[in-house]
């Protein structure tokens, strides 16, 4: 009889937490899933807009493809992707998307008694290197462009993502845009058919085969090269200078596109001009329904704003570049203009 | 808080007890029976109901894939590129035969080793101990072994590598299978991971079923002057051989089936390779590598339908082993 009496009432606790459970989550909470790239910097938005203002950010990295299928399915209140959709992709599907944070890559190497930042690269070669077709670190490919260097006569390893990932995307698009062949044999996506290398899981994964195998070369986030010690390159920009990966540079880039003018943000960040601007820099969109109730699209819009306007420091504690003034007020008035409504 | 028993006892009792206790035994013994017999019923379809339902949805999600590339269109492609949204399972299905071949080839000497040693050989104060750690593998999550491989056994390996290619390499035939930079991970690693990985499995059924041998047999082997390598060879395994095929083949399903230990350390190359030195890919380590970012339909339902072909290999590898089991059980009655 105690047992059954024990269920009985762990079975009505259960029940009014089902009841009660619901209600409160709907009232403070927004629920977003989507790319893993964005991820550490929602995390650390949602972390203070948490303890200001009580409303709870649930944000699940499930990936940019999760995040455009659960946005799509209505599941969830806001999906990121790394790669944008197409402006009528959006249309078809009744979503909109603005941009979030700048953040950006670069190429690591491992090169016995060669350090950080000595090797100078450009677009055109890593595609090269990427292709297959400069096979060693002596090729004249390489050191035309390192002159003062001594470069060791060993094969080159590429490493790349083995995962479908927005890093891939990005670094895959700027490879399209320097080098015709590369966008005719590869192209640009989450993945794509390597032609030559081994693939690392994540990251980590490339980092963990660069700092293994001599003579591998590899792309992994700027964060996480701040993190790990990698020997990062320096990379020959559009308008034909050395720059070095930085904040900076990534908001450079951001700030030489004129996102006013873009439909749907759709602009990638890769490749463009400017002295300072660094030539693989990317960017995390943000998609909405528009048929969404109107307090759940508002309560993401207060959220991203806030991120917009006080989340700068935060963001670039984590390596992500925050947006420049002018595409906040672009992404303000698209939002009035696409919902009809704004915060 | 005891209100509702102390009723129900006073309603009880007016009811004189003896009677109560017979009449209500044999009927509630009856149905208590019957939920059972009904519950073991439900259970078993249950099984069988998943699996089937898991089938049929995995084979709806990946129509759209086998729509455009067809059956064998799909299984002969080694085409696998997003951009251009054209997917062939090839180079997968080759990747997963292979690591679980290698796998299989290391591993099953050595379980055999390990059931012939606990069992014939060692001490009893040594048998519990060995038994118990090599049991101790199984409960290693595999990302654990992806991650002792891929940081701790990799570099080890790619030391190792110069020597297997100058030695092995150089063997007229199989020479080229040992080719390639030494970068310790690949095809070969990834067989080795899962080679460490299947022993437990396959080592303690063999371990059990050697045990049953009856001593009588064993015993009158000795007798009659067998070496102990004789005994294992010509007696316990012959006696054994079907239990034993049983445990090579759960071995092989889980490494077929093996998903993150093989993404840690294969290299994960949608190329095929002619040496097992290079980088692969198997099914698994492709959906555990791509499904996230899978962002269009087709190239998702490509991905499901990699998984639909990895049911089918699975499902054939299981009923060529409950074959073999069938056909040497009528061979062996045949003979005896």
């Amino acid at each position: 009889m105690n047992s059954l009496k024990k269920m009985g009432i762990a079975l009505a606790l259960a029940a009014a937490c089902a009841l009660v459970i619901p209600a409160v989550w709907a009232q403070s909470s927004l629920t977003g899933a989507g790319s893993t790239w964005v991820t550490p910097l929602v995390a650390k938005w949602a972390a203070t807009y948490h303890t200001n203002t009580g409303i709870e950010i649930n944000y699940q990295s499930i990936g940019s493809g999760g995040g455009i299928a659960q946005i799509k399915a209505g599941t969830v209140a806001f999906g990121a992707s790394d790669m944008p959709l197409k402006p009528e992709d959006l249309r078809a599907a009744g979503l909109i998307q603005f941009p979030t944070a700048v953040a950006g890559e670069d190429l690591v190497y491992n090169l016995p008694g060669i350090k950080a930042e000595q090797i100078v690269l450009s677009g055109p070669l890593v595609a090269d290197i990427y292709l297959g077709k400069v096979k060693k670190w002596n090729d004249p490919a390489i050191s035309k462009l390192n002159s003062g260097l001594k470069l060791p006569d060993m094969d080159i390893t590429v490493v790349h993502r083995s995962d479908g990932s927005g890093t891939t995307f990005t670094f895959c698009d700027y490879l399209s845009k320097v080098s015709p062949e590369w966008k005719g044999k590869v192209g640009a996506n989450t993945s794509v058919a390597w032609p030559t290398g081994v693939g690392g899981k994540g990251n980590e994964g490339v980092a963990s085969y660069v700092q293994r195998i001599p003579g591998s070369i590899g792309y992994v986030e700027y964060a996480y090269i701040l993190e790990s010690h990698l020997s990062d390159a320096r990379m020959i920009n559009r308008d034909g200078k050395i720059v070095s990966p930085s904040l900076k540079g990534f908001q450079d880039a951001a700030a030489h596109v004129d996102f006013t003018k873009a439909q749907d943000f759709y602009v990638i960040l890769t490749d463009h001009t400017g002295p300072g601007t660094w030539p693989i820099s990317g960017c995390t969109w943000q998609i909405l329904r528009k048929n969404a109730p109107k307090e759940t699209n508002v309560a993401v819009m207060k959220f991203f704003d806030w991120g917009f306007e006080h989340g700068q420091n935060l963001a670039q504690s984590i390596a992500f570049g925050p947006l420049p003034p002018a595409t906040v007020l672009a992404i303000k008035s698209y939002w009035k203009k696409e919902l009809g409504y704004t915060i | 808080m005891n209100g509702p028993e102390a009723v129900l006892r006073v309603s009880a009792g007016p009811v004189p007890e003896k009677p109560k206790a017979v009449r209500r035994s044999s009927p509630s013994r009856l149905s208590a029976d019957f939920l059972f017999h009904k519950a073991a019923v439900f259970a078993a379809f249950l099984a069988a109901a998943t699996l089937f339902a898991t089938v049929i949805a995995i084979t709806y999600d990946s129509w759209p894939s086998i729509q455009t590339f067809g059956v064998w269109g799909f299984l002969k492609s080694s085409e696998w590129n997003p951009v251009t949204q054209t997917f062939g399972a090839f180079p997968f299905i080759v990747g997963t035969l292979i690591s679980s071949a290698i796998a299989m080839s290391l591993g099953v000497p050595v379980s055999f080793g390990i059931a012939v040693f606990i069992t014939e050989i060692a001490p009893a104060w040594i048998k519990k101990p060995v038994a118990g750690a090599i049991e101790l593998l199984a409960a290693i999550p595999s990302i654990v072994y992806g991650l002792w491989g891929l940081l701790v056994f990799a570099p080890v390996f790619a030391e190792i590598e110069p020597w297997i290619t100058r030695n092995l390499g150089a063997i007229p035939g199989i020479g080229p299978l040992f080719h390639g930079p030494p970068m310790g991970i690949g095809m070969l690693t990834a067989g080795i991971i899962l080679a460490i990985m299947v022993l437990p499995y396959i080592s303690s059924i063999m371990r059990d079923v050697f045990l049953v041998v009856p001593s009588s047999l064993r015993e009158s082997a000795y007798a009659l002057g067998s070496t102990t390598w004789e005994v294992a060879w010509h007696i316990v395994l012959p006696y054994t051989r079907s239990a034993v095929i049983g445990a090579i083949f759960l071995g092989l399903g889980r490494a077929l089936g093996e998903t993150m230990a093989v993404t840690f350390v294969i290299g994960n190359s949608n190329v095929l390779s002619s040496s097992l030195l290079m980088p692969g890919a198997t099914i698994p380590s492709v959906l555990a590598n791509e499904f996230t970012e899978a962002t269009t339909m087709l190239y998702r339902s490509s991905l499901i339908y990699l998984g639909l072909i990895l049911i089918a290999v699975t499902l054939t590898v299981q009923s060529f082993a409950v074959l073999l089991i069938r056909r040497l059980g009528r061979s062996q009655g045949a003979s005896a």
